[in-house]
C-alpha cells in the first residue's frame, strides 16, 4: 500500500505568537513547524505503517528551508521525501497550490493520500478538497477514525453533532484534523538515520497536466487587497483582591455595564 | 469567465435532516444587503431530498429566489453529489457571489465546488463588503468595482487579511455561523421557487455512507449563550463545575470550557470554546481557571466584557481580560452567585 | 573547532526538548513531592528509543552516540533530575558495561531488552561500608559447579527494584599482588527474579525523591555462571570505566538542572516587580545572572567534550572527570543562587527552583564524589 502525505512548513502561530512591545505581531520570533493538521495526517499514516506495512511518502510545496519538515517526516518514520520548489510556484493561493501538488502527485503511485484539513497560516481548509477535484478522486474530510477494508477505506467523517461512517474506494484523498491523533514524535536513531536520507527535488518541469496560467501568483484566482496585523489590545485592569473584595468588584464592573 | 455574466448573490441553504441550519439564515441576511449594494437579488440554493416545504423559511429569511435541487442521492451530506449539484447550479445560474457556511459540511463543500468551477475560494471570512480592487486606486492596473471584499483572519488570527476574486466567477466566501445576522422575518414573502434537476451519475468519487452515529447530548449551543461562564484546567475536576453552573443558571447564561477540560474528559467537546471548538461572542465571558493559551482566546476575544478570575497572576488570560481578579475561584464565585442571587430576588 | 552542534544533534535536542516539556515537565513536582517512580514516563520513553540511544541497531539501539545520549538526559535533567538520572543509570551504568566487556551470547540476551526499554538496567557497587573506597567491597561471589553464588548486599542503588539487569561488583577471591594480598573483584550479570535477590530498604533522599534508590540483598543468590561479566579478576577495571561513562550522564544531568534553574529565574526576575522595577533591572541581578551563565556554559562545553571524546574512542576519563566535577559544583551553584534570586517564592515547593537544588546536591557526591574527581584530574596531571 502506498501512501503519500501532503505537508506543509508554516511559521507557528498557535504556540508561538509573540508581541513586540508595542502590542504589534513579532512575526521574526516564530518558529517554523510542521503545520499540526498534516502532522496528524502524517501519524495516520505511519499508524497504516505500522499495521499494513504501507509505504510512506511525504511531499511539500516550499522554499529550499521546507525539507526541514520533510527531514521531521522521515525521523517520524516516512520512507521517502519530496520536496516541489521552483520560483515560478511562489505566492501561490489555494487554487494555485492544489494545481501544483497535483501536477506532483502525478507523478507518484498512491492509493491514498491524505492532506492536513488546514495550515494555520493560511487557514483556508481548501487544498485538501482541491487537489482530490484535480485528479478526480474522492475526498473525505475531517476524518476522525480511519480503517482499511481491502480496497477501500473506511472512515469516521466528523460533522458538528454526528459523524459519518463512509466507505471509499481507493485511491482517495483524506484530509486530517489535528484532533485526529497524538502524533508520535522522532526518535533518536530516526534522527540520524534522515539526516543521510535522500530528498527528492522537484521544479515546474516536473509537474504533469499543469498550465503556467494556473500556477504561482499570476496562477491564483484569489489576491489580496490589504492584509494588516493585529495589534493586541491592551490589557484592561488586573486587581488582587481577597473573596470579599473582588465580589463587590465584579459586581459593580456589571452594574456599570448594565450587565445586571 | 465573462464576469459581466454573473449576477445575483446566493447561499447555500445548508440542511441537515430537513432543518435549515441557522448559518444559511444568517448568510441570507449578508446576502440581502451584499445584493443591496449591487442593485441584485438574492437566491438560496437547496440542496437535499424532499425538502421543498423548506423553501418558506429561507423567503422569509431573504431569498429572493430558491433554486431547489431534490433527489434522494442529497438526503444525507455526500461531497460528491452535493458538489456536483451545486456546481451544476453555478454553471447554469451564474450568480457573481456563492456564500456557504464555514460548518462542517461547507468547509468541504466550497473548496471542492470552487474547485470544480475553477474559481476563487476565501474562507472563514469575517465581513464582506462590497467594493474596489484595487482598493487604491493604482496607476498602471484596472481599478474594478463592485467587488465582494473578504475579510478573514489569517496566521492563526493574528492577521486580518482583506481577498478578492477579480477574474473569476462567482466570487465565493464561506462564514462561520454566528458571524453575520439574520434578518427579522418577512411575514409576507414573495420568493421565486425554481426546481433543477442536474442529473445525478454515480462515478468513482461516490462514497459510501455505511453508518450515521449521532452524538448524544442535549446541551445548549453556547453559541447562542449572552453570558458565558467558562471553567479551565484551574477548575480542578469536573465535580467542581457546579459552581459555575450555578454562577451561570442566576445569571441566566450557560457554562462553557476550554479545550483541557474537554481532553480531561470533565466536558463534552460542544462545550469547547477556542480554536478547535466555537467562536462565541457572548456580552460577558467569564473565564475561570483558565489560562489563556492563544488558542482558546481566538474563540472568545470578540466578547464585549471578559472578565477573569485566575489564581496565577501571570496567566495570558489577563492580557486580553477586561477586569482580572487574582483570587482563588472557589472562594470567589460562590460568594457572587449568592450575592447575584440576593440581588434579583430583591427586584423580583 | 566548530562549537555549534550539527543538525541532527540540534533535531535530536529538539526531540528531546519537546518530550521533555510535554511528558516530563507536568509530572516533575508531584514525582517529586509524592516520591513517585514514573513509570509511564519510562513506558513512553522506551517508545521512542530513548533508552537505548548509543546501542548499536543490531542489538535494538537507536544506533546513535553518546553525545546524542548526553543531550537526552540534559534536557530531562532541564525540567526533572529524577528521569534524567533514570536514563542515565539504565545506559551508562548497564548498558554500557555489558556493550564493553559482554560477549556476544550475554549482548544478544540483554542488549535488546534494555535497548528498548522492555527491561530496566541499574548497576551495584556501593556498600555499606565501601563508598569512595570501592576496594572496601565485601559481597562475596563462590564459583559452586556451574554457579556463582552471592552473598552482600549493596546501598544506594539507583533503579534498584523496578530494574531487572543489574551488573553487581563482587569480590571472587584473593590474589597477590606485589607481594600484597589484595581483593580479587570480579563483575556480574544479575536478574531481578533470581532467588536469594530481594531488595531492602527505599530510602527516603533530600532530592530526585523520585528516583528509586534500595538497598540490594543478596542470599545465597545462585547465577549462571555465564552470568560473569567479562574476565574474572576484571571487575574492579570493570567498574572504574563504567564509572568514567557515568561520569558523562551524571555532568549532563548536573548541566540540565543548572540550565533549567537559569532559564526560570530569568523569566522570574523578569516579572518579578519590586521598588517599581522588575528585579531584573537590578544590576545585582544581573551580575549573578551573568556568572551563573558564564558557568553553565562552561560546563556544557565540558560536557560535550567528555561526550565526543568517548564517541572518538580514545580514552576520556580524565574529560569525563573534569565535567562531572565542573557541572556539579555549577549545578549546586547556579541552583542555590537560582533560589535566593527567585526570594521567598525560591523557598516555596511550587517553584520549580526548590526542587532543583535538592536535586543538584547528589551530582556532587555519587558516581564518584568531587574529592574523588579531583584525584582523577590530578593524577592525569601529576603522572
Amino acid at each position: 500500500m502506498k501512501i503519500v502525505v501532503c505537508i506543509k512548513q508554516v511559521p507557528d502561530t498557535k504556540g508561538g505568537v509573540q508581541f513586540n512591545p508595542d502590542g504589534t505581531l513579532n512575526r521574526g520570533a516564530m518558529l517554523a513547524i510542521m503545520n499540526p493538521d498534516d502532522k496528524a495526517g502524517l501519524e495516520a499514516a505511519l499508524r497504516l505503517k505500522d499495521s499494513h506495512g504501507a509505504e510512506v511518502t511525504v511531499l511539500t510545496m516550499g522554499l529550499p528551508k521546507a525539507t526541514e519538515v520533510l527531514t521531521e517526516a522521515m525521523a517520524m518514520g516516512a520512507d521517502k521525501a519530496i520536496l516541489v520548489t521552483d520560483r515560478i510556484l511562489g505566492g501561490a493561493d489555494t487554487w494555485a497550490t492544489s494545481t501544483t501538488l497535483a501536477g506532483a502527485l502525478r507523478n507518484l503511485e498512491y492509493d491514498l493520500i491524505i492532506t492536513g484539513r488546514q495550515a494555520i497560516d493560511g487557514d483556508t481548509a481548501q487544498v485538501g478538497p482541491q487537489i482530490s477535484e484535480h485528479l478526480g478522486i474522492p475526498v473525505i474530510s475531517y476524518a476522525q477514525n480511519i480503517d482499511l477494508d481491502g480496497d477501500y477505506i473506511v472512515v469516521q467523517r466528523q460533522f458538528e453533532d454526528r459523524y459519518h461512517v463512509l466507505k471509499a474506494k481507493m485511491p482517495c484523498l483524506i484530509t486530517a484534523l489535528a484532533e485526529l491523533n497524538e502524533p508520535r514524535y522522532m526518535t533518536p536513531g530516526g534522527i540520524f538515520d534522515a539526516q543521510d536520507a535522500e530528498i527528492t527535488t522537484f521544479t515546474r518541469d516536473n509537474l504533469i497536466d499543469v498550465d503556467d496560467a494556473d500556477l504561482g501568483l499570476k496562477g491564483s484566482p484569489t489576491k489580496i487587497a490589504r492584509a494588516s496585523d493585529k495589534v493586541r489590545k491592551g490589557s484592561g485592569e488586573q486587581v488582587n483582591l481577597d473573596p470579599e473584595a473582588a465580589v463587590a468588584y465584579i459586581l459593580k464592573k456589571l452594574t456599570d455595564k448594565h450587565v445586571i | 469567465m465573462n464576469s459581466e455574466e454573473y449576477k445575483g448573490v446566493y447561499v447555500f441553504a445548508q440542511q441537515v435532516d430537513n432543518k435549515i441550519d441557522g448559518v444559511a439564515l444568517e448568510l441570507l441576511g449578508k446576502a440581502r444587503s451584499l445584493a443591496r449594494d449591487l442593485n441584485t437579488e438574492t437566491a438560496a440554493v437547496l440542496l437535499g431530498h424532499d425538502v421543498e416545504k423548506l423553501a418558506d423559511k429561507l423567503a422569509a429569511y431573504g431569498a429572493d429566489k430558491i433554486i431547489i435541487v431534490d433527489h434522494p442521492e442529497l438526503k444525507e451530506y455526500k461531497t460528491e453529489p452535493y458538489t456536483h449539484a451545486l456546481a451544476a447550479v453555478i454553471n447554469k445560474f451564474k450568480p457573481e457571489i456563492m456564500l456557504v457556511g464555514a460548518t462542517a459540511i461547507g468547509r468541504d463543500l466550497g473548496p471542492t465546488v470552487s474547485a470544480r468551477v475553477k474559481t476563487g475560494l476565501t474562507a472563514d471570512c469575517t465581513q464582506l463588503d462590497i467594493g474596489d480592487f484595487p482598493i487604491k486606486k493604482m496607476a498602471n492596473k484596472v481599478q474594478k468595482h463592485n467587488q465582494l471584499l473578504m475579510t478573514r483572519p489569517a496566521f492563526g488570527g493574528n492577521t486580518i487579511a482583506t481577498i478578492a476574486c477579480p477574474d473569476n466567477r462567482p466570487q465565493m466566501a464561506t462564514v462561520r455561523p454566528g458571524v453575520m445576522q439574520k434578518i427579522d422575518k418577512i411575514t409576507h414573502p414573495n420568493a421565486e421557487i425554481i426546481k433543477y434537476d442536474p442529473g445525478f451519475e454515480k462515478n468513482n468519487k461516490y462514497v459510501e455512507i455505511m453508518d450515521i452515529v449521532k452524538s448524544i447530548s442535549d446541551t445548549v449551543d453556547i453559541m447562542d449563550a449572552n453570558i458565558l461562564v467558562s471553567g479551565g484546567r484551574g477548575i480542578g475536576g469536573p465535580q467542581n463545575f457546579h459552581v459555575l453552573h450555578q454562577l451561570a443558571e442566576v445569571l441566566g447564561g450557560e457554562v462553557s470550557c476550554s479545550r483541557a477540560v474537554v481532553d480531561a474528559g470533565w466536558k463534552p467537546k460542544d462545550l469547547q470554546v477556542g480554536q478547535t471548538g466555537k467562536t462565541v461572542r457572548p456580552n460577558v465571558y467569564f473565564a475561570i481557571g483558565i489560562s489563556g493559551a492563544i488558542q482558546h482566546v481566538a474563540g472568545m476575544e470578540e466578547a464585549d466584557i471578559i472578565i477573569a478570575i485566575n489564581k496565577d497572576e501571570t496567566a495570558p488570560i489577563f492580557e486580553v481580560a477586561d477586569y482580572g481578579i487574582v483570587g482563588d475561584y472557589s472562594k470567589i464565585v460562590p460568594m457572587l452567585t449568592e450575592k447575584l442571587g440576593l440581588l434579583s430576588a430583591a427586584e423580583a | 573547532m566548530d562549537f555549534n552542534l550539527s543538525k541532527k544533534y540540534e533535531m535530536a535536542r529538539t526531540l528531546f526538548k519537546e518530550f521533555a516539556e510535554n511528558e516530563v515537565k507536568p509530572l516533575a513536582q508531584d514525582v517529586d513531592e509524592t516520591e513517585t517512580f514514573p513509570l509511564e514516563t519510562i513506558k513512553k520513553m522506551a517508545r521512542y528509543g530513548f533508552l537505548g540511544i548509543p546501542v548499536p541497531k543490531e542489538y535494538g539501539g537507536q544506533g546513535c552516540d553518546i553525545l546524542t545520549y548526553a543531550l537526552c538526559v540534559e534536557e530531562l535533567a532541564k525540567v526533572c533530575g529524577t528521569t534524567a538520572v533514570i536514563v542515565s543509570a539504565h545506559t551508562s551504568l548497564c548498558i554500557d558495561p555489558i556493550m564493553t566487556y559482554g560477549t556476544r551470547e550475554q549482548k544478544e540476551k540483554y542488549l535488546p531488552a534494555l535497548a528498548s526499554g522492555e527491561k530496566l538496567g541499574a548497576f551495584g557497587l556501593t556498600e555499606p561500608g565501601a563508598g569512595t573506597d570501592a576496594q572496601g567491597q565485601q559481597t562475596k561471589a563462590v564459583l559452586d559447579g556451574d554457579e556463582w553464588v552471592l552473598n552482600g548486599s549493596k546501598i544506594f542503588i539507583t533503579n534498584g527494584k523496578y530494574a531487572d539487569v543489574y551488573v553487581i561488583i563482587a569480590v571472587t577471591g584473593v590474589v597477590e599482588k606485589r607481594g600484597k594480598e589484595v581483593k580479587e573483584i570480579s563483575a556480574f550479570i544479575v536478574d531481578k527474579e533470581t532467588p536469594g535477590f530481594t531488595f531492602g530498604t527505599k530510602e527516603k533522599k533530600m532530592g530526585i525523591r523520585g528516583s528509586a534508590t534500595y538497598e540490594l540483598i543478596f542470599t545465597d543468590c545462585r547465577i549462571p555462571k555465564e552470568n560473569l561479566l567479562g574476565m574474572k579478576g576484571k571487575g574492579f577495571g570493570i567498574a572504574m570505566h563504567t564509572l568514567d561513562g557515568g561520569r558523562i550522564g551524571i555532568a549532563s544531568q548536573a548541566l540540565g538542572l543548572a540550565e533549567g534553574a537559569l532559564e526560570r529565574t530569568i523569566d522570574y526576575v523578569k516579572e518579578r516587580k519590586q521598588f517599581g522595577r522588575t528585579i531584573s533591572q537590578f544590576q545585582n541581578s544581573q551580575f549573578q545572572l551573568a556568572d551563573m551563565a558564564a558557568k553553565t556554559k562552561a560546563a556544557q562545553l565540558l560536557v560535550y567534550r567528555a561526550a565526543l571524546a568517548k564517541d572518538q574512542g580514545g580514552a576520556y576519563g580524565v574529560e569525563a572527570a573534569t565535567a562531572k566535577l565542573y557541572a556539579s559544583e555549577t549545578a549546586m551553584e547556579v541552583t542555590t543562587k537560582a533560589v535566593q534570586l527567585h526570594g521567598g517564592y525560591g523557598f516555596i515547593r511550587e517553584y520549580d527552583v526548590e526542587r532543583m537544588m535538592r536535586d543538584a546536591k547528589i551530582t556532587e557526591i555519587y558516581e564518584g564524589t568531587s574529592e574523588v574527581q579531583r584525584m582523577v584530574i590530578s593524577a592525569d596531571l601529576l603522572k
